[in-house]
């Protein structure tokens, strides 16, 4: 009796630290959607509120008519996609030589994959964005998406789960007369869905967030993406603090539709590199 | 082999005589397993050795020269690398960084690890409130690091802020956090723990559900109370695990840049000043690439020193 009472008792403690936990964790984005539906006069009242008196669009409105959060959101998505898919495609490919092809030099080229995998950005950004410079590439798309599209973390995920494949399923398609493009976009491509999902979620959701590349390359404010223009409401002139907790609740729905959707392959997709590497 | 040779004479010769068939054709047929590596490996390669290999280059070679401005670049060798030694601000960022570094082995790891342990133990005996704390405990991580810092801007906000806001209700003064100096840096490192704790205690909990059920039960048949499970069955055996977190921290920590950036822009007067910030700045704000590549080669440093301790680390474990 006394061993089950002290289970109880430490059920409870655990799960109030737990639960205090997902308090701590939640808080702030209760406070961001609740205060996004105040106007100013509420949210620099003192006591401090958490829900709104009433349900205020405001913020919504100013956001939406008077800034250019609509071009950002759409550049975002835009540039999101196309990056996405490119590393992908690119991914797959090069994961798909290393994986099923025996060839010359391919462990110096893997290995000056993997070197990638922890050097920082900030090594090489200043001669790239120098190289952007000269290329006219700046405040463009293309600079947005192409640079960064070779993801080393993209061909090791990919080539760990295509070494899994059968090399006598390819053979057969060989023997069959199938050529080697014919192998990779009948065979492998089909095969590689649940690669595929998992470099989608990790590619779109580091892009969509990703704001230091943006910062270098984008001057002007049509161009911004959503993460790079929500930032810059909170100039020194401006202190519309709700229109920007309204962008930034709207600029989390993509990411948190996706995760509510896809939930067990996306904890995959981010937990990847630490089970696998 | 024979087959496939039929096959392109059936394809590419029908209805023609065999001299007009294109040459190339039998020769690609031939020799295609030899050269499909290379072309599938082409887009990749291409991209990188442009963008990544060039620069990466490009930045060694700047690092040696001095390259303010839009005046010649002039060969100093070492000198931008002796100045960064002198360099009070350079010495500022790389302490403020380390410190934070610090806080992600020393506080957030630990945190991870009793969140992970405790969701994992007999505690939470339900499958669904577990996967509830694990959902949870991941939001921050795909959140973007700008929604992050906005929310906490207005969290930390000295007059509204919802942190004031609790300390005057328990009866506490009220502090500047991100705007007083000696708060500055341990207000970024707790916003800081809360973005990347939960995703350090998905690992762990990762680790922990690789360590069979058996050894604990065999373990608690022998006599050992709980804590001495841990302590001496699930700690031994979590070690790489632990390893790749605290590595991971690490690395990322060092090059911390957009919470500092986007909250205190690296102030108070330098107090969260981060090498990434330090770069930017030197790099796209006063144009001295010279000097900031020296500091981009710096961190790269850094980076490979961590990378090559975890890999001695890692042999020496397997051992």
């Amino acid at each position: 009796m006394s061993h089950k009472l002290r289970t109880r008792f430490w059920q409870v403690l655990g799960n109030a630290f737990l639960l205090f936990a997902v308090f701590l964790t939640v808080m702030p984005y209760i406070y961001m959607v609740t205060s996004s539906f105040k106007p100013g006069s509420e949210l620099f009242s003192i006591p401090v509120r958490i829900f709104p008196e009433s349900l205020y669009l405001g913020n919504y409105e100013l956001l939406l008519r008077e800034t250019d959060f609509v071009r950002w959101f759409l550049n975002s998505v835009f540039v999101s996609a196309a990056r996405t898919a490119l590393s992908i495609v690119i991914s797959i490919m090069a994961g798909y030589a290393f994986a099923k092809f025996a060839f010359r030099f391919k462990g110096v080229l893997f290995v000056l994959v993997i070197a990638m995998l922890t050097l920082p950005i900030y090594v090489l950004i200043v001669p790239l964005y120098t190289m952007m410079i000269t290329f006219g590439w700046t405040d463009t798309y293309i600079a947005l998406i192409l640079p960064v599209a070779a993801q080393a973390i993209g061909v090791f995920l990919a080539r760990q789960y295509l070494l899994s494949i059968p090399d006598e399923m390819l053979d057969a398609a060989r023997i069959d007369g199938a050529g080697e493009w014919t192998v990779f976009w009948r065979i492998i491509l089909p095969l590689s869905k649940p690669v595929i999902a998992v470099l989608g979620i990790l590619f779109f959701t580091t892009t969509w967030n990703d704001f230091v590349w943006p910062l270098v390359v984008l001057t002007e404010s049509r161009m911004f993406t959503v993460s790079l223009g929500l930032p810059t409401l909170l100039g020194p002139y401006s202190q519309e603090y709700g229109a920007i907790l309204a962008g930034s609740f709207l600029s989390t729905l993509p990411i948190a539709a996706v995760f509510l959707v896809m939930q067990r392959r996306f904890v995959e997709a981010i937990t990847a590199g630490a089970i696998k590497g | 082999m024979y087959r496939e040779e039929t096959q392109a004479t059936q394809e590419h010769g029908a209805g023609k005589p065999p001299g007009e068939r294109r040459p190339t054709a039998g020769w690609w047929r031939r020799n295609q397993r030899a050269y499909t590596p290379y072309l599938f490996l082409l887009p990749f390669f291409s991209i990188y050795c442009v963008f990544m290999l060039y620069p990466i280059l490009d930045a060694l070679r700047l690092s040696f020269f001095e390259a303010g401005g839009f005046g010649t670049p002039e060969f100093i060798g070492l000198g931008n690398y002796r100045q960064l030694l002198e360099d009070p601000r350079y010495l500022k960022a790389l302490e403020n960084t380390t410190i934070y570094t610090l806080a992600s082995i020393f506080i957030l790891s630990p945190i991870a690890l009793i969140l992970a342990v405790t969701i994992r133990s007999f505690v939470v005996p339900w499958a669904t409130f577990k996967s509830f704390y694990r959902l949870t405990f991941f939001l921050p991580f795909i959140t973007s690091l700008v929604v992050v810092a906005l929310m906490f801007n207005v969290v930390f906000d000295p007059n509204y802020g919802l942190l004031n806001a609790f300390l005057t209700s328990i009866g506490l003064p009220q502090l500047g956090w991100l705007r007083s100096p000696d708060l500055a840096l341990p207000s970024v490192i707790m916003v800081g723990i809360w973005t990347y704790v939960g995703i350090n205690s998905l690992y762990f909990l990762a680790g922990l559900q690789n360590i069979p059920d058996e050894l604990h039960e065999a373990a608690a048949v022998d006599g050992a109370g709980r804590v001495k499970t841990f302590f001496y069955v699930t700690l031994p055996l979590l070690k790489p695990v632990i390893l790749f977190v605290v590595v991971q921290a690490t690395i990322f920590s060092y090059q911390l840049f957009e919470l500092p950036f986007l909250l205190t822009g690296g102030g108070p007067s330098d107090a969260t000043l981060t090498l990434a910030i330090y770069l930017y700045e030197t790099g796209f704000r006063q144009f001295d690439r010279g000097y900031a590549s020296a500091i981009g080669y710096s961190m790269a440093l850094i980076a490979i020193a961590i990378a090559a301790t975890q890999l001695y680390l890692y042999r020496r474990l397997e051992r």
